[in-house]
């Protein structure tokens, strides 16, 4: 068979197309309940699983976001119509568990993942400018790693259930969702924990975040839309092709802000934000060079995972550990500052993460 | 007959990256690249275009795509 072709969602107009359309989901997602700035956030949402899993007891954050469900089985659904679903892992996953735990801890001292990054900048937050400034410079750091040869080595083809063990994980959280589901005023139902007040009491309704999850995942799984990959594969390779698509999703967002009476310029008091700028870019440094290592934004891992990477699913339960570990161990930051052992977790983790890169230079056979 | 790379079950970026690579040190003639997943192959293709190659074929089998990229 041959084929010269590429698809829509593989031109500049499909990325640019699925960028636009995260990027009036989730304004309209936050009309609809979801916190602000906040629409889709895949890491502050992974904290919220891990707090709804109680794994952490932070009461705020608690909540079993549909919407990582959703990107994950949208994904699995894109990759099984198009028959690009392909189980497979075997490339340094338990690197990858500690990434994805890093990029979690550097991640949570910002306050956000690059999809958030973009919707405060969308939604007038100022201090996202320091938090993007951290993200390209750990993206940077991770390039020159990536020129000098590093890599995790090549993954194996593996059995069906690899690749269906990230998406059955997901729909046990839907059907525990469904079992246990919440009670106003109730911190817990069951065995599942429930915010009452905070960001994790704020959500769209169960069905809605699911739908718009799912139709995400799909759309992002056939563009293979990568908040990481956009400036990585800028500075390494002057290429535009990804870049299209986060520009999309920031102008989107802020247009969709503007029409909906959500955009608040500014740095002081802005939502489920602090203005340390220092630690902003810190904690973004750090998850950026921890995505670059581990070869996919937060948001590109569950689309992975979605479509049989083993390894990508477990660069996601690194990261679900990691906001445990974060909240458990007072390095999450609050809208009053960082905590109080996060300057000391981002130092660590940018050790560890030099120490992968300089170490992992091996040649592929 | 033109050089070979083997860059299936390298994760982003690194079919690029070896692509690029070979595309700087041969200048011209013929590159088959071997990889295993879409986005690879759409990589590859995209990366191999922008430096002025034409894609020649892409063959499937079983194991995934077998790319030709030329240029005169």
């Amino acid at each position: 068979m041959t084929q010269k072709k590429f698809s829509f969602f593989a031109s500049p107009w499909g990325i640019i197309t699925a960028g636009a359309i995260i990027g009036v989901l989730a304004p309209l997602l936050q009309k609809l309940g979801n916190p602000p700035n906040m629409g889709v956030c895949v890491a502050c949402f992974e904290r919220d699983i891990a707090g709804a899993l109680g794994l952490h007891r932070v009461s705020p954050v608690q909540y079993m976001r549909p919407e990582i469900i959703g990107f994950v089985l949208g994904s699995m659904v894109a990759a099984y119509l198009f028959r690009e679903f392909r189980a497979r892992t075997g490339s340094a996953p338990v690197v990858r568990f500690i990434l994805g735990v890093f990029a979690m801890i550097g991640g949570l001292v910002f306050l956000g993942c690059p999809w958030r990054a973009a919707l405060r900048l969308a939604g007038g937050d100022g201090n996202a400018i320091f938090g993007l400034l951290g993200l390209i410079t750990g993206i940077w750091i991770g390039t020159l790693f990536l020129k000098n040869g590093y890599n995790l080595g090549r993954s194996q083809p593996a059995h069906t259930t690899v690749g269906w063990l990230m998406p059955l994980t997901m729909l046990g959280f839907l059907v525990l969702m469904l079992i246990f589901p919440q009670i106003p005023n109730q911190e817990k139902n069951g065995i599942l924990f429930y915010s009452v007040k905070g960001p994790g009491s704020m959500h769209a309704p169960l069905y809605i975040s699911l739908i718009a999850g799912v139709f995400i995942g799909f759309l992002a799984q056939r563009s293979r839309f990568c908040t990481m990959g956009a400036i990585r594969d800028f500075i390494l390779f002057r290429q535009t092709h990804l870049l299209l698509g986060f520009i999309s999703l920031i102008v989107f967002a802020f247009i969709t802000n503007l029409a909906l009476g959500q955009f608040n310029p500014g740095f002081s008091k802005q939502p489920v934000a602090h203005t340390m700028s220092l630690w902003n870019f810190g904690g973004m440094l750090l998850a950026g060079l921890a995505f670059t290592l581990a070869g996919g934004c937060p948001g590109r891992q569950l689309f992975l995972a979605g479509e049989g990477d083993g390894d990508a699913a477990v660069f996601v339960f690194g990261m679900i550990l990691g906001a445990a570990i974060s909240h458990n161990f007072g390095l999450a930051s609050s809208p009053d500052g960082i905590g109080p052992y996060g300057i000391h977790a981002v130092i660590i983790g940018i050790l560890v993460c030099l120490f992968i890169g300089f170490t992992m230079r091996k040649k592929v056979a | 007959m033109g050089s070979m790379i083997d860059a299936r079950g390298l994760s982003c970026p690194q079919p690029v990256i070896l692509t690029m690579n070979e595309i700087k040190k041969i200048k011209k003639g013929e590159i088959i690249i071997l990889v295993d997943t879409d986005t690879s192959k759409e990589n590859v293709s995209r990366a191999a275009i922008s430096q002025g190659w034409t894609i020649k074929e892409i063959e499937t089998d079983e194991t995934g795509y077998k790319i030709i990229i030329v240029r005169e």
